[in-house]
Order: C-alpha cells, then sequence, then structure tokens
C-alpha cells in the first residue's frame, strides 16, 4: 500500500476513455461499478466537450458480486452494439472488476458481434494512464491497421493526440500547416478524430509523426516493423526542435526542407532587451517526459535560464530523462508522489518552475512562479484561443506564456529603484496580474524582525531591514543564501556585513 | 390536489448503467466540516484520481484526505494488508500530529477482496486511545451512491457516540457553518435546548445520545443513519427537510411541536425571516414559474427540492428521479408534491436520456458528465453537484437555492441572440 495525497496519472482504463473519446465510431465497453462513470467528467468539464465519451459502465453492485456479474457484462455489451451502432468494440476492466475476474473480452468475443471487438488488457494495479492510453492505441491499430497501397503523393499520419491532451487539438492545426507547407499530406490522425475505418486506412501513408510518445509510441514501433512506415523521433517544440523536425522529415522523405518563419518571433522576443532580465534564472522543470525534454532544451537554449533541475511522472521515460540529466549536470527526480516534488523545489529554490497544475500549486505554497508546460490537464488548458505547443506558433505561445509568470524585465527594474515607495513598494507583485496591491501598512509593520528559518541563527534588526529591501520575488532566496552562508561558517548572527558578504559569495 | 400527493405514487424502478458519483465524493465536503479529521480511503488508483476530479481544483494546503492505493503484493496476499495499514497510519500520525480522529473509508476493491478494516479500526483505536479514534465506513461504489458515503459515515460515528439521558435534540447532517449557525440560533430563540450536532467540529464536543433524544434529519440521504440513531433509542422527528421557507417553517414547526414551544413564539420568532425568504424566491419565481424541470438521479436531494421547486418557485415536475427512494424519510415531501411527475428510482441512464430528449424539459438537473453534452442538444440544465456544496437550507439561503436554479434560465435567455446566430 502506498499513500497517494495527489496524483499525476489516472488509472489506465482512464487512458483508454481517452484513446476512444478522441476516436469516432467506436465504443468501449467498461466493465465497472457505477462510481467509474466520474471519468466522464473529466472530458465533458476540463476539455468541455459535448458529447458523452462513448462508454458504457456495466455498474455492477455489491449484490451482483455473489451471483452473476458476467451476464450483467453480456447485457450491457449487446445493448451497447444496438444503441450505438459502433463500427468496433473496446473491451476492458476497471480496477475493481480487474478482482473478479469475468474475462469479458473473451466473453465479448463469443457474442457474434458482427464488428472487430479488440479486448484491453491494463493491469490497473501496476500501470497507469498513459500506459492505458499508449496500450489501448496499440491494440486497435494491431486489429484494424492492414498494409495498404500507398497514396500517390508523399504523405503521412500524425499519430498520438488524444482526447484531455495538453494542447493536443491545437497541436494538430500547426503541425498539419507545416507539413503542407512542405507538400505533404496528412494521410490520418489518430486517435483523435479517427474512426476504425481511418485506422484501417494507416497504411496508406508514406511516414507516421510520432506527437506524443506517451501515447503513441507503441502504435508507431509496430506499423514500422507491420506496415513499414518509419516514425519521427523529434518532437517540434521549441524553435530548435522545430528545425531538426523538418530536417528529419526532409531526410525520411527526400523532399527538400521548407519552413515559413515570417510569424516566428520567439527568437528575436528573447533576444532583445527587455529580456535580459531572463539570464541564468534558475528553473526547476517538471512533468510528463516528452514535454520536459523539450522544455529543458527552450529553457537553456533558447531562453537563456539556467536549468537547476529536471524530473518526470511517468516512469516510461525515466530512462530518456535521467540521460538528458547528464547533458544537464543535474539530478533527475522520477516520481509521481508530489510531496518529493515538493521537497525538491523546496531544496533547489528555483526563481520559477515548469511543471504541470500540480507544482502550480506547489509553485503558489512557496511564493514561486509557475508555468504549466505538461498534463495533468485543468480545464485552463484548453484555453478558447489558438494556443498550440508544437510548431511556430507553439513557439510564440510558450515563449508568452513563460514569461507571464514573472515580473517583467523593465517593471523589476522600476520596483528596484522605488523599493521605498509606499504604493509602488515590492509586496505589489507584477503590475500585470489580477490581484489589489495592499499599500504598505507601517513602517513598524516593515520592521518586525522575524526569527531565521534555520532557527539557530539570528537575524540583527539592521540586517533584517536591509534584506526587506530586497525586492519580494528574490527576497526568499537572499534570505536562505545568507543562512547558509551564515551556517557554513559557523555565524550564529546575521548582520548587514554577512548579508553583503552572502551577496558577493553568491553573485554570478 | 390529492390529500397524500405523490406519496403513494408507483415508483419507476431502474437498472443499468448509472451515471452517479460513488460514496467516496461525499469525503470532499465532510473533511471541510470536521477539522480534526483525516479521511483514509483504502483503494485503488481510480478512488484517488476520482477524489481529486470531484474536488474539481485542488485544495490549496495539503489535504485531509488520501489513498492507501493496493498494490500487486497486496492483492496477491504477499504483504500482510493489516500490517501495512498499521505502518501507513503510524507514518500519517507522525506526520500529522493535529488529527484527532481517522476515517478508514472502504472502497470498491477493498470490499471485493474483503479486507476487514473494521477490525483494522478497533485495534487501531485501542492502540492509540484515548486520544484518537479510528472509525470504518464504506463510501465504495458498490454499496453507496454520492451522498450515501456521509449517511454511512454519519451511521458509523453514530454507534460510537457516548450514551446519555438527557433530554436533547440531536440535528444530524453536515451543513454548511453559516446555515448550520442560522438554525441553531432559531432554535435558540425558540428556547429549544440543549441542541447537539453530528458531525461536530471537532472530537471533543461530540454530541452524546440514548432514548430522551430526539433527532431530526437536515438531509434526506441519511436513511442509515436514522437508523443508526434509532438503533441508540433516539426518536425521529419526520418533516419536509428544510429547502425554502414553506420547507423550513414544516421543518422548524416539527421540532418545536416535539419541544411544545408556545405557538405565539414560533411566529415571532420566524415571521422575519419568513417574510425575507418570501421576498428572495419571488424573484427567481419571476422566471420559473410555469417552467418544467426534470431530475436525474445525484444526490436524494430530488424529492425535496422537487417539492421547493413545483410549490414555491411555479415549476412543473416531469420526472424525479433518485438514486434511492427511503419511503419514510421523503413521505413528508412526497405528500406536498402534486401528483403527476414520474418518480423513477435507480438508474438506466440511456433511457432516461431517451425521456429527457422527448419531454425536452425547460430545465434539466444532472451531473457533471452529462450537463454539457445536454446543453449541447439545446436543453438548459442546472448541474446536481453544487446543491451540496452550497449552503442552500434554511430562511437565508432560500432566495441562493431558488437563485441556482433561475440563473440556468437567465443565461439562456441572455445568449439567446448570439447562440441563434
Amino acid at each position: 500500500m502506498r499513500l497517494t495525497l495527489w496524483t499525476y496519472e489516472g488509472p489506465p482504463h482512464v487512458g483508454a476513455m481517452r484513446v476512444a473519446t478522441g476516436m469516432k465510431k467506436l465504443h468501449y465497453v467498461l466493465h465497472a461499478p457505477q462510481g467509474d462513470s466520474y471519468a466522464d467528467l473529466l472530458f465533458t468539464m476540463i476539455e468541455r466537450r459535448d458529447r458523452r465519451p462513448p462508454v458504457t459502465y456495466t455498474t455492477f453492485q455489491a449484490r451482483d458480486l455473489g451471483s452473476d456479474t458476467a451476464a450483467l457484462f453480456k447485457t450491457a455489451c449487446r445493448e451497447a452494439a444496438e444503441r450505438f451502432q459502433p463500427d468496433a468494440l473496446i473491451i476492458g476492466s476497471s480496477c475493481t472488476a480487474e478482482l473478479i475476474q469475468d474475462d469479458p473480452g473473451g466473453i465479448a468475443a463469443t457474442m457474434g458481434l458482427n464488428i472487430p471487438v479488440i479486448p484491453l488488457e491494463l493491469p490497473s494495479y501496476q500501470r497507469k494512464e498513459n500506459f492505458g492510453a499508449d496500450e489501448t492505441f496499440f491494440q486497435i491499430v494491431k486489429n484494424l491497421a492492414k498494409p495498404c497501397e500507398r497514396t500517390k503523393t508523399t504523405s503521412c499520419n500524425l499519430i498520438g493526440p488524444t482526447a484531455l491532451g495538453f494542447r493536443h487539438r491545437d497541436d494538430i492545426t500547426e503541425i498539419t500547416a507545416l507539413l503542407e507547407d512542405m507538400g505533404i499530406a496528412v494521410n490520418a490522425t489518430a486517435p483523435m478524430g479517427a474512426s476504425p475505418a481511418t485506422i484501417r486506412q494507416l497504411g496508406r501513408a508514406h511516414f507516421n509523426v510520432l506527437m506524443y510518445p506517451e501515447t503513441g509510441e507503441a502504435a508507431c514501433r509496430w506499423m514500422e516493423r507491420a506496415l513499414k512506415l518509419p516514425y519521427t523521433k523529434t518532437i517540434p517544440i521549441g524553435v530548435g526542435a522545430v528545425r531538426e523536425f523538418i530536417d528529419e522529415i526532409s531526410a525520411l522523405t527526400g523532399i527538400a526542407p521548407y519552413l515559413d518563419t515570417h510569424r516566428l518571433r520567439f527568437p528575436w522576443y528573447s533576444a532583445s532587451v527587455d529580456s535580459t532580465y531572463l539570464t541564468g534564472k534558475r528553473v526547476f522543470i517538471f512533468g510528463d517526459g516528452t514535454h520536459v525534454a523539450t522544455a529543458a532544451r527552450i529553457a537553456r537554449d533558447e531562453m537563456g535560464f539556467d536549468v537547476a533541475g529536471i524530473g518526470c511522472y511517468n516512469r516510461e521515460q525515466a530512462r530518456m530523462i535521467r540521460s538528458l540529466a547528464k547533458d544537464y549536470d543535474v539530478d533527475p527526480l522520477i516520481t509521481d508522489d508530489y510531496l518529493e516534488v515538493e521537497s525538491r523545489i523546496s531544496e533547489l529554490v528555483p526563481e520559477m518552475i515548469l511543471g504541470t497544475q500540480m507544482e502550480r500549486h506547489i509553485g503558489k505554497r512557496l511564493g514561486i512562479p509557475c508555468a504549466v508546460i505538461s498534463a495533468p490537464v485543468h480545464v485552463q488548458d484548453f484555453p478558447a484561443r489558438y494556443s498550440p505547443q508544437m510548431g511556430i506558433e507553439g513557439a510564440n505561445v510558450i515563449f508568452d506564456s513563460w514569461v507571464h509568470p514573472l515580473v517583467m524585465g523593465l517593471e523589476e527594474h522600476l520596483l528596484h529603484m522605488f523599493r521605498e515607495d509606499f504604493e509602488f513598494h515590492d509586496d505589489a507583485g507584477a503590475s500585470h496580474h489580477g490581484h489589489p496591491a495592499d499599500l504598505r501598512a507601517s513602517s513598524a509593520d516593515a520592521e518586525s524582525a522575524g526569527l531565521s528559518e534555520a532557527s539557530d541563527i539570528l537575524w540583527l534588526k539592521e540586517a533584517e531591514k536591509e534584506l526587506r529591501k530586497v525586492p519580494f520575488f528574490v527576497r526568499g532566496k537572499a534570505r536562505r543564501n545568507t543562512e547558509s552562508f551564515a551556517l557554513e561558517r559557523g555565524l550564529t548572527e546575521i548582520d548587514v556585513e554577512t548579508l553583503y558578504e552572502a551577496k558577493a559569495h553568491y553573485a554570478r | 390536489m390529492n390529500a397524500m400527493g405523490c406519496r403513494d405514487a408507483p415508483v419507476l424502478r431502474e437498472r443499468g448503467q448509472r451515471e452517479v458519483f460513488c460514496g467516496l465524493t461525499s469525503i470532499i465536503w465532510l473533511h471541510r466540516k470536521m477539522q480534526d479529521a483525516f479521511f483514509l480511503v483504502v483503494g485503488s488508483r481510480t478512488c484517488a484520481h476520482l477524489l481529486q476530479s470531484a474536488a474539481g481544483v485542488m485544495i490549496f494546503a495539503e489535504p485531509r484526505f488520501g489513498t492507501l492505493i493496493l498494490e500487486e503484493t497486496d492483492l496477491a496476499g504477499l504483504a500482510d494488508a493489516q500490517q501495512e495499514l498499521d505502518r501507513e497510519v503510524a507514518k500519517l500520525r507522525a506526520r500529522r500530529t493535529d488529527i484527532r480522529r481517522l476515517f478508514l473509508v472502504g472502497s470498491c476493491p477493498s470490499e471485493v477482496i474483503k479486507l476487514d478494516l473494521g477490525k483494522a479500526a478497533e485495534r487501531l483505536t485501542r492502540q492509540y486511545a484515548p486520544h484518537f479514534q479510528v472509525i470504518n465506513f464504506s463510501g465504495s461504489g458498490i454499496e453507496t451512491t454520492f451522498t450515501q458515503g456521509e449517511d454511512s459515515c454519519l451511521a458509523a460515528m453514530a454507534e460510537e457516540l457516548p450514551e446519555t439521558d438527557s433530554r436533547q435534540l440531536l440535528l444530524a447532517g453536515a451543513l454548511p457553518d453559516v446555515a448550520q449557525h442560522q438554525a441553531l440560533d432559531l432554535l435558540q430563540q425558540m428556547g429549544v435546548s440543549p441542541v447537539t450536532v453530528l458531525p461536530s467540529l471537532s472530537a471533543a464536543d461530540a454530541p452524546s445520545i440514548g432514548k430522551n433524544t430526539v433527532f431530526a434529519l437536515t438531509q434526506p440521504f441519511l436513511a442509515e443513519t436514522h437508523d443508526a440513531l434509532r438503533r441508540r433509542g433516539a426518536h425521529h422527528i419526520a418533516a419536509p427537510f428544510p429547502f425554502g421557507e414553506e420547507g423550513t417553517t414544516a421543518w422548524l414547526r416539527a421540532i418545536a411541536q416535539a419541544f411544545s414551544v408556545d405557538p405565539d413564539l414560533f411566529d415571532r420568532v420566524t415571521e422575519a425571516p419568513r417574510r425575507r425568504a418570501r421576498r428572495a424566491v419571488a424573484k427567481a419565481h419571476e422566471i420559473l414559474h410555469g417552467q418544467s424541470v426534470f431530475f436525474f438521479p445525484d444526490s436524494q436531494l430530488e424529492i425535496p427540492l422537487a417539492r421547493f421547486l413545483t410549490r414555491e418557485c411555479g415549476m412543473r415536475a416531469i420526472e424525479i428521479g433518485t438514486p434511492y427512494l427511503h419511503r419514510e424519510i421523503a413521505a413528508p415531501d412526497l405528500e406536498l408534491i402534486e401528483a403527476g411527475p414520474v418518480i423513477s428510482e435507480g438508474q438506466d441512464v440511456d433511457r432516461q436520456l431517451d425521456r429527457v430528449r422527448a419531454a425536452r424539459p425547460d430545465l434539466t438537473v444532472c451531473g457533471l458528465g452529462l450537463a454539457n453534452p445536454l446543453e449541447a442538444e439545446g436543453l438548459t440544465t442546472k448541474w446536481a453537484i453544487e446543491l451540496v456544496f452550497t449552503p442552500v437550507h434554511f430562511y437565508e439561503q432560500a432566495g441562493d437555492l431558488a437563485g441556482l436554479f433561475s440563473r440556468p434560465v437567465r443565461r439562456r435567455t441572455a445568449l439567446q441572440q448570439m447562440r441563434a446566430a
């Protein structure tokens, strides 16, 4: 048993639901008790879907357990096939049904339904949501896709986008346009938007674009072997990665590389002087492996940040993140326990977090700004506006959304200049965030010398006063740096001298 | 109107796919109500994911609930589940020294593998007595629907309450603080005393119970609690539930009669808030009267709310679905609902969707999984979960309660032009 307060991933059958809900004319019969239908609201509320997920829950109750839950499954399965008339069925168990071992896949196969019936084996007590999505899509492809004649002109499939994916909707649009610019048509996008008929035609493409390894890699590997479709390895998130992606496609197809960059603003925005203040900002990056890897590259090579730590919650990407961590000379953190993530962030005291909605909450608690780069998703991750992560516009979106939580460059200077001002003081926060600024209460309040966080060190009043002059967004770090500087030297008191000694020591 | 209203109306019993939460969801509000309690679910990743998703937004602090996720080793019998529980509870106690009450909450998987949490609760209570109490209840989806989680929690607590012989009123049901204060204040003004509350804010002020205790339910879904309190010798005051001006007055009057409150005093105490409640509801009445309403089963609040909407807001009920119908508890509300609507118990969601599409009600009250899909089909919906998270009981909230239903209708009107285009 393991205590979990918040989880990064749902159970594997929710991954299967993400595939089914993204697709058309496919129905999922899930052997499950009534409460498991909560998962519908993830799609209807977070993603604002206008249709119920195509899932039938068999809804067994305690009183059914002694009798015939298998018969209940049969009835639900037959009624679903009749009512929804899908072109294929996927069959699975949720965690509770796995324990009662009815073998719903086996039962469905013998029911004489005249459509393909695809059984899923998703071990609920070992694996999680991403595995569930990846495995489900792989089974669908393996069961339905067949080798077929290639399209006359070069075409590809976009593989991996699902319902409830982080910006999948807009990434599809962006990558489709990018490929069209090179003269490459999209034969199919799957699972999102695909029907079983589309899956049968995947083999018409010349290659696959693997957009999200989390949900599409197993299928891509199988198609490489069985359908002779090579797939791209570069995830086109960030300026450098997009260019590399174009080169990779050119090498795969023999088509000359082409990238329309007239709307690409990221490089100039990052080079312009207002961005100088971004230099060397220490960032901690956490999320799914794919988004973390791309974010690390953008952070270091395109924003000029200093990567203080990286990690991912999905074990499937642990090896990749571990080897990447070596390049960045940081310790990788592979965990799905948010308390561990929180304690790592508290240790590293980064100036910014690039994380998930969980890290956004951790950041709120610790007073560290955070930009969201990865699932698990929140209703905020489905904005009305076009907001991809991939391609040219994706890079622009990333620049804006990473800078937004920070105090803007010029504003940071002004805060330094006016930090004694009663109105424009540092506790007022960034002017583009909605909260009202508190007027500074009184000088007495500002002087209330706090005990240090390391309780055996005393801050002298003058030093405490001096510390208050440091802008709020770096004050915590200044305090901690000064204290560890003092500790290392065996000091028990901090005076103004110690504060500035420490400042010089940590200067970069 | 028939004197018995819907009391003896035939019930459409449905058995099929349900679109409802399991009882674990109750933890979302119960943990806010008992501030020295921790709710430890013994279950699967699905349970943890449900709690997180139902909470909607993550709570901005370490939550006072968590899930002990069963792993392969637990299922294969390789690990001794009781030892594992002891270890995890010891760790939790070390980290959260403020916790006085621990609820071990059973789930679908823990019940299917027959993990004896009752035994664990007894052992742990003995081990940590006297300042740490461990109580077991089930929130599993194979046993409980949504608000029934609170019911089984309060029923389990009722078994453990100390004994008393003194005459008192006990109010059962977790209410938002603001509503609870109003009820206690009105009862105090009428001279009803002492009044205790289940669940109490902290273990220290837990109520006692005995044969001179009379109790009133503040929530209609407390059937098991009702039975548990009666087993402890307490007497139930049957009444309509305190929603709206009429419901609140009837509920208070039943208590006042049990405590022989002078009718003049009753009128004096209730007169001003009754007037305010009627005035506040009148605004929503303008919008809601003549409109039809259809309830999907969700929280068991459906019957008293249908009574409120039909009698105080002038609406017409087409179908009143409830996950579970407890005839005795629902009778006072059913009697007040004019015969006509279909009363349905349980669910076959696809068939119920066929009925709602055929009826095309002006307002559909349903869960979050159905609301947007129905809106997309042109139906106006009110999501039901808000009704258990928002203060809606008693006089001062009557207007807010009506507002929850009139807002979607007002919104439909406001957006009409844009949506037509």
